[in-house]
């Protein structure tokens, strides 16, 4: 039982660190059907830039200025990077971004080195808010659970309920006719890059400390984010938050289970199993193939359902 | 605007006669060529020892360099994919370079052995050496072992042995956590097998394999661990897997201890931080903590000297003494012949003794061309004479397993060439 409460919570806090990327991606996915690869590397950015900054300054000017800074740097990809190979097809955007995940992966090498940070908890944070069953729940969790959720919050208000987001609803399906009531397109699009960068920057910041800030963050925070977007639907806010939550408790959850496909079977009268490949997928505990059941996962929807579990159009 | 563009040919033409005149220069230089991961996620490894590398080259052609010439380091980016390796190594004895050293993955070093004796094979009179210095796993001095490939770093047998060794009195209950791949399964292999010949009284609670750097969340497996009631965690987990590991751990309050023979490579101390503080061990080569607490004399003096001045220029620790040991063993071995022939060499490594840095005496087996080295085990702390990686925590020795103790079977049936 106790394990069971745990695992929920540890869950949860996976999850919604997994949306604050994920919702990032999908925001611009959706609005300009762009795929951005470099999104994990904005993460990426997002943590040293927090370091950097904290160094100076505190944690708490870095949360705001990271982000901000994050924002700034998408604006700019967009404005001068993303828009110039617009006119030459997905497939020309798609390699852009692809190669802007070496050009910030190597930037960041060049400029701190290839050794992790020392960007840590700050100290104000870093108590154990309340005992669970003698396990220790960090004050910091809760903290990152607040931020993703007032994000999540906001984020939602901000499309649903202002002027603002109505503009970026309707340039997403009918961007000509937005364009010809007089709202600048182009404008929107670069606000809505920038703010999947600041969200992404932002999942940075209260990642980077969580974990570790080094080069490699990147490259394993990537893909588990992009399993997300497609699972919950390209371009679906409600879709990515389920399949983040989703994805967060399988694999907290997997890890708790050392039970195999073979002891399903036990009831059935069968006991052994044959001393080959299939006998050997049979018997693996499911906690050592815990952080690839998303990957399953993700093969399996496509399959069923290409468009996600809330999306609304095909992958 | 001309002004600048004759400015900026000068400048090309600077520097493309500087690229020039390097080979000349480098005419009558022993060379040494190095593979490791120089780009990739496994970059912070190889860029390191690189660096150590540069420093120790400069040492010894300080001291004179090898039969009066000085030598040459020749770097080669594997990234650590076995394929890109044989690239290199072609590229390497297309050069006639004599000896090839690498260090990282074991699965990048089994591809080398492979290699370096085909080639060797086919090519008598044109032999290069495999000089491994960090491909770990056991089998590699076992199963595949190889005329042609001399292992300048202790096995994972070896360090499991000394880890189990190093286990303190009251220890009862072990967790075991490994990365489910080739090194994992072999440390999970060596760990299971010294608690059983070693600490019987010692009992496993768990024995678990987890995937190699896919987990992003390790609170999960903190959890199992504390209802396991384990008093330590046994792992060979490194990099990422064990820095986040130990972080997840202290944020939910496991007080559990973290044995591991890899938790002083190079980044972690200072991403786990006061985390592991008296309570996280590694079994290392060298620490500049070493000399003080185990030795005395102007050689551990030196030693430590070495050390201190190496992390005041790095802010990384210098544990990598068996490199210094294995250039001054190739140096005596090309002396003795006057020649880097790689057969004339590599028969005068066999059996070579060689004190290292601090003065142990260092030994080259035979029979499976392992060198028999001492580890010691050392504690995370604050209470260390020196720290690491400006991190005020050190690694503490702790106790020695001497190359005797590590004189482990082996079950290598070498083929030995007959000229």
């Amino acid at each position: 039982m106790e394990i069971f409460v745990i695992s929920l919570l540890n869950g949860l806090v996976y999850g919604m660190l997994l949306f604050m990327l994920a919702s990032g991606l999908t925001l611009i996915f959706s609005m300009m059907d762009v795929l951005n690869f470099a999104h994990a590397s904005i993460y990426m950015l997002g943590a040293y830039f927090a370091y950097q900054i904290s160094a100076f300054a505190g944690f708490w000017p870095a949360l705001i200025l990271a982000p901000l800074l994050c924002g700034a740097i998408g604006a700019a990809i967009e404005v001068w990077g993303l828009r110039r190979v617009h006119h030459n097809g997905h497939i020309a955007e798609l390699l852009f971004t692809f190669g802007l995940v070496f050009i910030i992966g190597r930037g960041v090498q060049m400029t701190w080195g290839m050794l992790p940070m020392a960007y840590r908890v700050p100290p104000s944070l870093d108590f154990p808010l309340f005992t669970l069953y003698g396990a220790n729940f960090p004050a910091y969790r809760a903290f990152m659970l607040f931020i993703s959720a007032s994000m999540l919050l906001s984020t939602w208000l901000l499309l649903k309920k202002t002027r603002i987001g109505l503009i970026i609803q309707a340039a997403l399906t009918h961007p000509q006719m937005v364009s010809s009531l007089g709202h600048n397109v182009p404008m929107v699009f670069t606000t809505v890059f920038a703010g999947g960068c600041v969200l992404a920057g932002l999942a940075g910041v209260i990642g980077g400390n969580y974990q570790t800030t080094e080069p490699g963050m990147a490259e394993a925070m990537g893909p588990i984010v992009f399993v997300v977007v497609v699972f919950g639907g390209l371009g679906s806010l409600a879709g990515c938050f389920v399949a983040s939550i989703l994805m967060g408790m399988i694999q907290t959850f997997a890890v708790v289970i050392d039970q195999s496909c073979l002891d399903l079977l036990r009831p059935l009268g069968i006991t052994t199993v044959p001393d080959n490949l299939l006998g050997e997928v049979l018997s693996v505990p499911v906690a050592r193939i815990g952080a690839l059941l998303p990957f399953m996962m993700m093969v399996l929807i496509l399959l069923v359902r290409p468009r996600g579990l809330m999306g609304t159009r095909d992958t | 605007m001309t002004k600048k563009l004759k400015g900026l040919l000068a400048a090309c033409a600077l520097a493309i006669a500087a690229i020039c005149a390097q080979p000349a220069l480098a005419g009558d230089t022993i060379k040494f060529a190095y593979v490791d991961p120089l780009s990739g996620p496994f970059a912070s490894s190889g860029d390191e020892y690189l660096k150590v590398y540069q420093t120790l080259f400069a040492r010894m052609n300080a001291e004179g360099g090898i039969m009066g010439k000085q030598i040459e380091l020749v770097p080669f980016d594997d990234k650590l994919q076995p394929a890109e390796a044989l690239i290199a190594l072609k590229s390497i004895t297309d050069q006639n370079i004599p000896f090839v050293m690498h260090c990282v993955g074991s699965n990048v070093g089994a591809a080398m052995i492979d290699g370096v004796s085909k080639h060797n094979a086919r090519n008598p009179d044109n032999r290069i050496l495999y000089l491994n210095c960090g491909a770990l796993a056991t089998e590699l001095t076992n199963e595949q072992c190889d005329f042609w490939h001399f292992r300048f770093t202790g096995s994972v047998d070896m360090r499991t042995a000394s880890l189990v060794r190093s286990l303190p009195k009251d220890l009862k209950t072990v967790y075991l956590l490994n990365q489910d791949y080739l090194f994992g399964q072999s440390v999970r292999t060596g760990m299971k097998k010294w608690l059983a010949q070693l600490r019987p009284d010692i009992q496993i609670v768990a024995d678990e394999l987890m995937p190699f750097g896919k987990v992003q969340d390790f609170a999960p497996y903190v959890e199992k661990i504390k209802a396991s009631g384990a008093q330590s965690v046994m792992t060979g987990n490194y990099n990422r897997d064990l820095n986040l590991l130990v972080k997840a751990a202290v944020d939910a309050g496991l007080t559990a201890r973290f044995d591991t023979i890899l938790a002083h490579q190079v980044g972690a101390a200072r991403s786990i931080g006061a985390a592991g503080e008296g309570r996280l061990t590694s079994i290392i080569e060298f620490s500049a903590n070493v000399p003080p607490d185990m030795f005395k004399g102007p050689e551990a003096d030196a030693a430590e000297k070495f050390a201190t001045d190496w992390s005041k220029a790095h802010e990384s620790e210098f544990s990598e003494i068996n490199y210094w040991t294995m250039m001054k063993m190739v140096k005596a071995a090309v002396e003795k012949n006057n020649s880097t022939d790689a057969l004339k060499v590599a028969l005068a490594l066999e059996d070579m003794q060689m004190k290292d840095m601090v003065g142990q005496e260092n030994i080259m087996r035979k029979t499976d061309h392992q060198l028999l080295m001492p580890y010691y085990a050392a504690v995370f702390t604050k209470n260390a004479k020196h720290d690491t990686e400006n991190t005020g925590l050190g690694w503490k020795t702790i106790s020695e397993s001497t190359a005797q103790d590590l004189a482990l079977p082996t079950v290598c049936q070498m083929k030995r060439p007959k000229s």
